[in-house]
């Protein structure tokens, strides 16, 4: 059997995808290719790339090897055709959204999911005139119902923020073919280490890399993996299967088949919004995937132990135990007077608005991350006023329970 | 034989010269337009458009037919097919009469009569891929554009590879 035949596991992958030895020095660690642009073999050559024929780096903006070294790696993980790496994980949802959308159409989205991507669609994507409609992840006939001729894109969270709800991906896999439309899916809290979309149908993934990818809290990213299985030419999608005047009135479609979205959202999209990743912080994304199989497995098992330390104690009103992954909420007794008082009093958890750093993390959404929500719109989010979000780190689970426990004195005795 | 696995297509690839692109068009939009324009930039390959409604494409002569190309050429290594379905039973037998050791159906191109035929007269078929995307897959070109290449491997094959 030769290397190539192999189905390497996760781990490996996680490893080596998209980083074989460099191939001008053999160079074990992939290299920072800190440039902005490369110099043409010819002038010949220049044409054939720009105009999308042959492969190679024209401008950092578009792509960079390092870059693309951790793109490859995530849709590797992820099981997709390709990635494209952006700024950020909103920069990598909205330049997703300007792939396949334009002024007029319409967007399904669970409402149980980020508040910036909540803002970001009700108001910035709105204003661009895509329309979005948020509906309850566990009402599917809600779901099917908000569908229309113009939507676009059905998009959900494999694990709500803060609220820990998990939908069924199946299922809104199935209903949003049904209806011609492809699935979205954030991967931010599952990574694929736990969940892999793409093998429950969807068709997009998104991930804010910064989290449990970057897992050191070290640089902001955001990366979209395509499928390749999703039939961008059956005429819902203008976008991609008819000419386009912004790439030479190329017809993705036709020129690109299975690669038509992930050349359209690099070449067009990344190309005009320039919200490009730099490679410095893919190399750091690449180191962070090296290890994300053996930190997943600590973060879930201290998720676990903490949360039930959490549920034995008599100040603690509920426990949301996670379903996957290491982010969960809980609420005090006190209500959001207390919660603020226990966040003042922890000692090692740091408090700031951040998850899937390898140091645990502590906030209190309402009056942070949701802070920009109405007390309808944070109900509908599934955050209570009395929520705290913790995304347990890698530390002795020992010490952060102490903590945790002195924190829990500190608010019920003042 | 009908290649499936990643290595017999680079195999395929790496032992072969003389491509024959039957349907190549002029039009820079089209596909075969896009892939003839990559292969012949590629310095391992000699490859010629066939296609009998035109004389050249940028510069490269064009002939009307694979009997044409082989009384010039000789046996072509590979015929890369872009025509429809429907009309590729014909082209085997003229790759067959040609000589052709290989055989390779771009995507969409799919004919079980014309597969089996070829298969059956000793040629290598690939079915439903892309002469281009393959080369890259296995040549780097892929991964620069942040593409699943599918390799993986520790050993350091060198820049001339």
């Amino acid at each position: 059997m030769t290397e190539d035949e192999r189905e390497f596991g996760f781990a490996t992958r996680a490893l080596h995808a998209g980083t074989p030895p460099d191939p001008t020095t053999g160079s074990r660690a992939l290299p920072i290719y800190q440039t902005a642009a490369y110099v043409f073999g010819s002038t010949e050559q220049a044409a054939e790339l720009f105009a999308l024929r042959s492969y190679g780096h024209i401008y950092s903006r578009i792509s960079n090897p390092t870059v693309a070294a951790f793109e490859e790696r995530m849709a590797s993980l992820e099981g997709g055709l390709g990635a494209v790496a952006y700024s950020s994980g909103l920069a990598a949802q909205l330049c997703m959204i300007l792939a396949l959308a334009e002024a007029g159409d319409h967007i399904v989205c669970t409402q149980n999911v980020y508040g910036g991507t909540v803002t970001q669609l009700s108001v910035t994507v709105k204003r661009m005139g895509i329309e979005t409609t948020f509906v309850p992840a566990e009402d599917l006939d809600a779901v099917r119902n908000a569908i229309r001729p113009n939507t676009k894109l059905l998009f959900v969270e494999t694990i709500g923020n803060p609220s820990g709800v998990v939908p069924d991906l199946r299922a809104f896999a199935s209903l949003a073919h049904d209806t011609g439309i492809p699935l979205a899916v954030d991967n931010t809290f599952a990574t694929p280490y736990l969940c892999r979309p793409i093998e429950l149908g969807a068709d997009l993934v998104v991930h804010s890399a910064t989290k449990f990818i970057n897992g050191h809290g070290t640089s902001i990213g955001g990366v979209l993996i395509e499928s390749g299985t999703f039939p961008w030419g059956s005429g819902r999608f203008p976008l991609l299967s008819t000419a386009s005047p912004g790439y030479h009135q190329k017809v993705f479609t036709e020129t690109f088949g299975e690669y038509a979205f992930l050349m359209r959202a690099r070449a067009e999209v990344l190309r005009d919004v320039g919200a490009q990743m730099a490679p410095m912080d893919a190399w750091l994304m690449l180191l962070g995937l090296e290890t994300l199989a053996v930190r997943m497995d600590r973060y879930v098992q201290n998720a676990r132990e903490v949360a039930a330390f959490l549920e034995k104690r008599p100040e603690v009103a509920w426990v949301r135990t996670p379903t996957l992954g290491s982010i969960f909420t809980f609420g005090l007794r006190g209500g959001r007077d207390a919660a603020r008082r226990f966040i003042d009093g922890l000692e090692l958890w740091s408090h700031l608005a951040n998850v899937g750093d390898s140091k645990s993390l502590v906030i209190h959404p309402a009056s942070t991350t949701h802070s920009q929500l109405s007390d309808g719109e944070l109900r509908k989010a599934g955050v209570e006023p009395e929520s705290i979000r913790l995304s347990v780190g890698l530390e002795d689970v020992d010490d952060l329970v102490w903590d945790l426990g002195n924190a829990l004195e500190r608010a019920a005795s003042q | 034989m009908i290649l499936t696995t990643p290595s017999q297509r680079r195999e395929l690839l790496a032992g072969s010269r003389r491509i024959a692109v039957v349907g190549a068009s002029p039009k820079p939009l089209r596909p075969s337009y896009t892939v003839f324009s990559y292969l012949r930039r590629q310095p391992e390959y000699e490859v010629a458009p066939i296609n009998p409604a035109i004389e050249e494409i940028d510069g490269v002569e064009a002939f009307p037919s694979l009997a044409k190309y082989a009384a010039v050429h000789g046996a072509p290594d590979v015929v890369d097919v872009f025509r429809k379905p429907s009309d590729v039973v014909g082209v085997v037998n003229e790759a067959i009469v040609a000589g052709t050791k290989a055989i390779w159906f771009q995507y969409g191109v799919i004919n079980d009569e014309a597969i089996a035929l070829a298969d059956s007269a000793g040629m290598d078929v690939v079915v439903d891929r892309c002469m281009k995307v393959e080369h890259a897959r296995f040549r780097g070109g892929l991964s620069t554009s942040g593409l699943n290449s599918g390799v993986i491997t520790a050993r350091w094959r060198g820049s001339s590879k």
